[in-house]
């Protein structure tokens, strides 16, 4: 454990020094600032004409939405760039599990991301300050909470994929086709079929999140799901890394 | 401290390393000494856990590589050849982030005496980016040491290195090595004479020589070999050489020089330079030809042929 907590911290101050991750930041914080003000100025206007209250969840959802595309960008390097650069053979011959490498990676990389969410909370103060009687802060607690799984399992199949590959762009384009498939394309077909439809369903990275958590409710079905996910992820860079050594 | 029975390695098709089979002991040195892609580095990853062997086993500093690496890792410094490091990193936390992943207590102390230790504590708030290719070298050296590592394993530890900071290395090493198992491999012959106890030769994945470096000199050498140059035309010089008792395969280059060999043991130097000069020429130049590794590789490989 100690040593996942080692490389986590290495790799977030290393996010500090690279001008990629201000670069993911601006793109993510910039629209989200513009999302809110929009989300402000029009329920300001259909509250003359009685609109409901104002809430801060979409932006949330953007958030995550925001994360398919660009947590690639956050884990591509994590370990493609250690196998280029020949720092994984430091890393492998230091008294440190495989699993834990890939682990401290994905930690790492949760945690910068996590503090961009943690920028993100000043959105729900603002609008509760705005608006008698104030917002529901359960809903909002389970919209991070999601937010939160959705960005861990996200980053987990990042850096997984990180592993395999050796060039940091081939890490890229196929983490961002894999999301692409599992948030817009895999429950496609769903309608068509009728209780097999139901895996694809579950299999779809947006269906736990955008119509679940994000509106207050969070089940067991949902947790599993994104947990599995960072699991899965985990164990593959662990095994790419097993792979590598035996190569 | 390091044992070594029947160890091999493919690489696919490849066979990198065939059946080695060495030891070394506590306050040792041990020089590993070959032409490129004889097997070297890829000894030297299965030694610290980086790879598995095809075959064989090691155990290092009592525990086997493959079966408990990460005692072996938690015990062995290792300097890689390429000399990876973290380039955006500043030296003094990259070799913290290296103790804290080996658990060292008082990491920020250890890491100044190592520092100080390489001779790099000027420049601990640099960049490893803007670092020499030599203090690159001193880095890596650094972080090999910070743990006092029972066993030392280092690829090429000097290369790249300018001579004055390869006197400082090889100090440092032969430092170590009195209480602690080093193992060191090298193309330069003369620093594995300079700093190992004992030499291991390796060519073409297998273990041609093993010996103390005094020992495979005189074995290998067995003959002195001379070149003798004199002013203007020297047709005869050969002849006259040829005259000294003792001398044989004499040989006249292209550019008129003329090369012999004595059997080691008498010197018969001031005999030929008499000779030489007694018969009229101008003496310009009379040196002893080292033997190089090279011609080293090509004698072993080529006795080891014969016997076969």
């Amino acid at each position: 454990m100690r040593n996942i907590w080692t490389i986590a911290k290495r790799e977030y101050d290393n996010y500090f020094n690279s001008p990629l991750a201000y670069v993911v930041a601006f793109a993510i914080l910039l629209p989200l600032g513009i999302y809110f003000a929009l989300i402000l100025w029009v329920s300001a206007e259909q509250a003359l004409f009685g609109g409901g209250a104002p809430e801060s969840t979409p932006i949330n959802w953007l958030f995550v939405f925001l994360m398919i595309f660009l947590s690639p960008a956050l884990t591509m390097r994590a370990l493609s760039d250690e196998a280029r650069m020949g720092t994984l053979e430091l890393m492998l011959t230091a008294p440190v599990r495989d699993f834990e490498l890939v682990a401290g990676k994905w930690l790492g990389a949760l945690l910068f991301v996590l503090s961009l969410a943690v920028v993100t909370l000043v959105f729900p103060i603002i609008l509760d300050n705005l608006i008698t009687p104030g917002i529901d802060w359960k809903v909002v607690l389970s919209s991070y909470i999601g937010l939160v799984l959705v960005v861990s399992a996200l980053l987990a199949v990042g850096v997984g994929i990180s592993a395999i590959f050796t060039n940091q762009f081939a890490a890229f384009f196929s983490t961002l086709g894999l999301f692409f498939f599992l948030w817009f394309m895999i429950s496609l077909p769903a309608s068509y079929l009728q209780e097999s439809g139901e895996v694809l369903n579950y299999l779809s990275l947006s269906n736990h999140f955008s119509t679940s958590m994000n509106i207050g409710t969070i089940n067991l079905g949902d947790l599993t799901y994104y947990l599995s996910l960072t699991v899965l992820g985990l164990f593959v860079g662990t095994t790419a890394i097993e792979i590598r050594r035996w190569r | 401290m390091i044992k070594v029975s029947g160890l091999t390695k493919d690489y696919g098709a490849r066979r990198a390393i065939q059946n080695l089979n060495f030891d070394a002991q506590q306050g040792e040195i041990v020089g590993f000494l070959g032409p490129n892609g004889a097997g070297k580095t890829t000894t030297m990853r299965i030694l610290t856990g980086y790879m598995p062997p095809t075959d064989g086993e090691a155990i290092v500093a009592g525990y086997d590589v493959v079966e408990e690496s990460l005692e072996v890792r938690r015990r062995v410094g290792y300097l890689p050849e390429t000399v990876p490091l973290y380039t955006d990193m500043v030296v003094f936390d990259y070799l913290k982030f290296m103790g804290e992943l080996r658990h060292i207590p008082n990491v920020d102390d250890r890491v100044d005496e190592v520092l100080d230790m390489v001779g790099l504590i000027d420049r601990a708030n640099g960049y490893i980016g803007n670092l020499s290719k030599g203090m690159r070298q001193r880095v890596g050296l650094a972080q090999a040491l910070l743990h006092r590592p029972e066993v030392l394993i280092l690829d090429e530890p000097t290369i790249g290195l300018d001579p004055g900071q390869v006197v400082e290395v090889r100090e440092l090493i032969r430092e170590i090595g009195r209480e602690r198992t080093v193992l060191l491999s090298t193309h330069v012959l003369h620093e594995a004479q300079n700093i190992c106890d004992r030499v291991l030769i390796i060519n073409k994945g297998k273990i041609v020589a093993e010996d103390t470096t005094e020992n495979l000199q005189a074995r290998l050498i067995g003959a002195e070999r001379v070149i003798v140059r004199v002013r203007g035309e020297a047709d005869e010089l050969a002849d006259t050489i040829k005259g000294v008792k003792g001398v044989r395969s004499v040989e006249t280059k292209e550019d008129g020089a003329v090369e012999f060999e004595f059997a080691s043991g008498k010197d018969l130097r001031p005999e030929v330079a008499k000779q030489v000069i007694g018969s009229g020429y101008d003496l310009l130049e009379l040196r002893p030809l080292g033997m190089s590794l090279e011609e080293i590789f090509l004698e072993l490989t080529g006795s080891d042929a014969k016997k076969k």
